[in-house]
């Protein structure tokens, strides 16, 4: 008898959340308690020194948690998983536990605006160095990489531009430089993409997006391949011994299982940003619908895109299953059932324009009328929600930037992003049809 | 044992439990690559699930030291009857530690190996003259000859796996701690202890 290979949807059900060992409960129980019973003195002193495996106090583990950690790694393909209070905080962990003061960093330049400042900003001032590569072309990242480099690290489509990362050429420059590919895989989610099928090692992401899917749960989640050599010499913190725990070595002590060990027992030991209980049960609600969640956004995703490109009043759309996107190609080969339901768009403003800047104010002002008229889709700062959501960075997250200032940051004045909900096509379409007409004066 | 055939994967674990090899199907794919097949999930929990006594060879009274790490584990963690094996200690965790594996006062039925590389095929030789049931090299240890006098005298043979992290898998350790254990089933799972 061989073994069973569960598929994906069965495991977004399954995995993880077996029947309650103690009650039978077939749901996954909320385990809201903060600590957890010790059956001894001798008890609690082997747990606090992972000699053995156990409950100790729900910022390290909660069974709840456990659950949608054990379900994620499954669908993933990783060894295992670590959650966490949001995506960012996953981002910090998995920062603080490879990189300290000297170390350096190789990153697209083409992402979410909050890892941005965690590199450029807060990790600069830890002593942490990034260098952003404004290319998608590994060779360019094989240029800056140095010495001290310990990761490189890539969203896998960029938010907004629906840019596709070469994962397997990124795979490639990481490991001949001996150190991990980490990913955000946030807009993809599992369903559509499994980045360690490609090369990456380390997979993150915002499950306040697509994997809770209602826009109800702030969450992140930390997975790892559990393929990758720590011993390998460039990660002193995985091989030297660590007092605070007898002086076990995390990747002698533990092998494969190392990283994760150590991410949950030191990073979340000291920095604390655990995912509650309460929010891993209504993640767990997410996933077990993920799979036809993201069949019908990448549906609905392709009706609208397929609209907008076809429409004289947009001046352009970043979905890269659109055939004119310069990654189409790209997107054919990693996400055969399309790139996401998250991408950009142009509205083209009416009228004459004697200069560019004018040009600039008055797609801006077009930017801003579209968004203020649709009435379907909600105006706000998240994606991946069941709803199909909007936002116009110029006039809101970029709006203190000048119009030349927005396009060396690669927001175009007249951007729109959307996050195509699971709405009737016709409804969201009728919607983007009304606001333009208000927006540009012009019927379709 | 009473819900020995309750989760999955169960595969052979409740079948011929005197059969000493894994199905032939039933291989481990994290050794997919090698010429030596090791036993798949299902095959290592009926190694594991046969078992009532594991003597741990090349244990450690060092508190960082894996060995040390698995028993300490199987001693609280699981339902097995623990011997350590070291001719240089006189008691491991409290127990008192064997010169070898023909000093104990039972045959182990699975030989867990903490040696280095070049002494485990010696090992091997013990395992089976005192007939033991299983032999498990673990994590980061791989000898084919150590596995070929092993299985010639058909003892099942597991090798770069750690039994704690095995063990784990099955009985709830590894998923409390965020691992993938694989295990998918609507039965109500065993807890360890």
């Amino acid at each position: 008898m061989s073994e069973h290979k569960f598929g994906f949807r069965t495991r977004a059900l399954h995995a993880g959340g077996t029947p309650d060992a103690t009650t039978g409960a077939r749901a996954v129980p909320i385990y809201q308690s903060t600590s957890f019973i010790f059956d001894d003195a001798k008890d609690a002193a082997n747990l606090f020194a992972l000699q053995k495996y156990g409950n100790i106090y729900s910022r390290i583990g909660n069974p709840t948690v456990a659950a949608f950690e054990e379900r994620i790694a499954s669908l993933e393909g990783g060894i295992g998983a670590v959650a966490t209070a949001s995506g960012m905080s996953a981002e910090y962990i998995t920062f603080s536990a490879l990189v300290g003061s000297g170390d350096h960093i190789v990153a697209s330049s083409q992402l979410y605006g909050g890892t941005v400042t965690l590199l450029d900003v807060t990790l600069r001032r830890m002593g942490i160095e990034t260098t952003f590569v404004p290319s998608d072309a590994p060779e360019d990242f094989r240029k800056a990489i140095r010495p001290n480099t310990k990761v490189v690290y890539a969203e896998v489509i960029s938010n907004p531009g629906g840019e596709v990362s070469d994962l397997e050429g990124l795979s490639k420059v990481a490991h001949d430089a001996g150190v991990p590919l980490v990913v955000d895989s946030t807009l993809a989610s599992p369903y559509l993409l499994r980045p360690i099928e490609h090369g990456a090692d380390i997979v993150i992401h915002s499950a306040t997006k697509f994997i809770g899917g209602h826009g109800t749960t702030l969450g992140g989640v930390v997975v790892e391949a559990g393929t990758f050599d720590w011993g390998n010499g460039n990660f002193p913190t995985m091989t030297e011994p660590v007092k605070s725990y007898g002086n076990i070595r995390w990747w002698d002590n533990f092998g494969e299982y190392g990283f994760l060990t150590k991410l949950r027992s030191e990073q979340l030991r000291d920095i604390g940003p655990s995912l509650s209980a309460q929010s891993a049960f209504t993640l767990l609600q997410g996933v077990e619908t993920l799979p036809q969640r993201m069949d019908g956004h990448v549906a609905n995703a392709r009706v609208v895109a397929e609209w907008l490109a076809s429409d004289p009043r947009i001046s352009y759309v970043t979905w890269a299953g659109l055939d004119g996107h310069p990654h189409f190609e790209r997107a054919q080969k990693y996400f055969p059932l399309g790139p996401g339901s998250v991408f950009a768009f142009g509205a083209r403003p009416s009228g004459e324009f004697a200069t560019d800047e004018e040009r600039l104010v008055a797609a801006r002002a077009t930017g801003e009328k579209l968004i203020e008229s649709l009435q379907l889709a909600s105006h706000l700062a998240n994606v991946g929600d069941a709803r199909t959501l909007v936002l116009h960075p110029a006039t809101t997250t970029h709006q203190q930037l000048s119009p030349e200032q927005l396009t060396a940051a690669g927001v175009p004045a007249d951007l729109i992003r959307i996050s195509v909900g699971l709405e009737d096509p016709e409804d969201i379409i009728w919607d983007l049809d009304q606001a333009l007409v208000a927006a540009t004066g012009e019927s379709r | 044992m009473t819900d020995a055939c309750e989760f999955t994967p169960p595969a052979d674990a409740c079948a011929l439990p005197g059969a000493a090899v894994a199905a032939a199907n039933d291989i481990d794919p994290a050794h997919a690559g090698r010429t030596w097949q090791g036993p798949g999930a299902g095959a290592r929990l009926g190694i594991l699930r046969r078992a009532t006594s594991i003597a741990i060879v090349g244990a450690s009274n060092n508190p960082a030291r894996a060995s040390y790490f698995v028993g300490t584990y199987l001693l609280s963690s699981s339902p097995y009857d623990v011997y350590f094996v070291n001719p240089r200690a006189d008691e491991i965790l409290g127990q008192k530690a064997y010169a070898s594996l023909a000093d104990l006062p039972v045959v182990p039925d699975i030989v867990d190996v903490f040696r280095k590389h070049d002494d485990l095929p010696g090992v091997a030789r013990e395992a089976v003259e005192v007939g033991a049931k299983a032999l498990w090299l673990q994590l980061g240890s791989w000898n084919e000859e150590a596995a070929a006098i092993a299985e010639e005298a058909g003892l099942s043979v597991v090798m770069d796996r750690c039994v704690k992290i095995e063990h784990a898998r099955f009985h709830g350790g590894l998923h409390l701690a965020g691992f993938d254990t694989g295990v998918i089933s609507s039965k109500r799972q065993v807890v360890s202890r």
